[in-house]
């Protein structure tokens, strides 16, 4: 089973991915609305999982991406963003994510991004 | 910014609502505002551009049209909060995948969302805005976009 933390600070998207993975794979065990918060929870739940917005307030999420995969560089990483330029996809790459799921996105798109980062 | 780039935008939301199903989003033609304050409907979100290019993107829509593409989402709670979310989210969305076509150095801030007509939407100033109205399941929106060229 893979500990998911979904990171972003709309409820609206949280909420959604919350009702797109399937809880036999998956079990949340935190979600955060900032960078600063994500880096809190990832600390106290070390999920193996995490999707994560970039624009945010307080820690943007390629600064949440690059503290987090200093303290565990096994976590997998799917940064769900609109900013849809090539430069931060491969910036959040980069930095240790995993993989990039742009939004805005079906529920069939986010299933298939979240069962190809566990893959591996 | 020039009309051309507008295109930008039209394809953007026109394919955030085509996440959503067969209803077809009707986009009108997209107009110049000039010395006017810009119409709000009842929730708007505001994106401010800096970077490359400086000026503001915002998309402003009725109730109606945001309890919509709730339901769409699966999104039962409809309540204030939701709609201010859902607002923000959309105006966060326009702006972020205009950098597809603009590139990293077109910096956006995070969303500000209010609710009715404020007293007045600074533009900036000897900057062109166009309105690109929206229609979707028959309820009303518009992007304004105020952009450097």
């Amino acid at each position: 089973m893979h500990k998911l933390m979904i990171v972003d600070d709309s409820n609206i998207i949280r909420n959604r991915i919350q009702r797109a993975y399937d809880s036999g794979q998956f079990m949340l065990v935190a979600t955060a609305t900032s960078g600063v918060s994500a880096l809190e929870k990832f600390n106290t739940h070390r999920p193996n999982v995490i999707t994560m917005d970039l624009t945010m307030p307080e820690m943007d999420g390629l600064e949440c991406i690059e503290k987090i995969i200093a303290i565990d560089p096994e976590v997998r990483i799917l940064v769900v963003s609109a900013l849809s330029d090539k430069a931060t996809g491969i910036e959040a790459l980069s930095l240790g994510a995993s993989g990039f799921l742009c939004k805005p996105f079906s529920e069939e798109e986010l299933v298939e991004a979240l069962y190809e980062l566990v893959q591996d | 910014m020039k009309e051309q780039k507008l295109q930008v935008f039209v394809d953007i939301i026109s394919n955030y609502f085509g996440l959503f199903g067969e209803d077809e989003l009707v986009v009108d033609t997209p107009y110049l505002l000039e010395n006017k304050q810009p119409q709000v409907h009842d929730y708007t979100g505001v994106i401010g551009i800096s970077g490359a290019k400086k000026g503001v993107v915002y998309f402003t829509a009725t109730t109606p049209l945001l309890s919509r593409i709730l339901d769409s989402m699966g999104e039962s709670d409809q309540g204030e909060d939701n709609l201010i979310d859902l607002t923000g989210e959309v105006a966060n969305t326009i702006s972020g995948n205009a950098r597809k076509e603009f590139g990293s150095m077109f910096h956006i801030s995070v969303p500000i969302v209010f609710k009715g007509a404020p007293q007045s939407i600074i533009l900036p100033k000897n900057e062109r805005s166009f309105i690109i109205p929206v229609t979707w399941q028959h309820q009303l929106g518009e992007i304004v976009v105020c952009l450097q060229d």
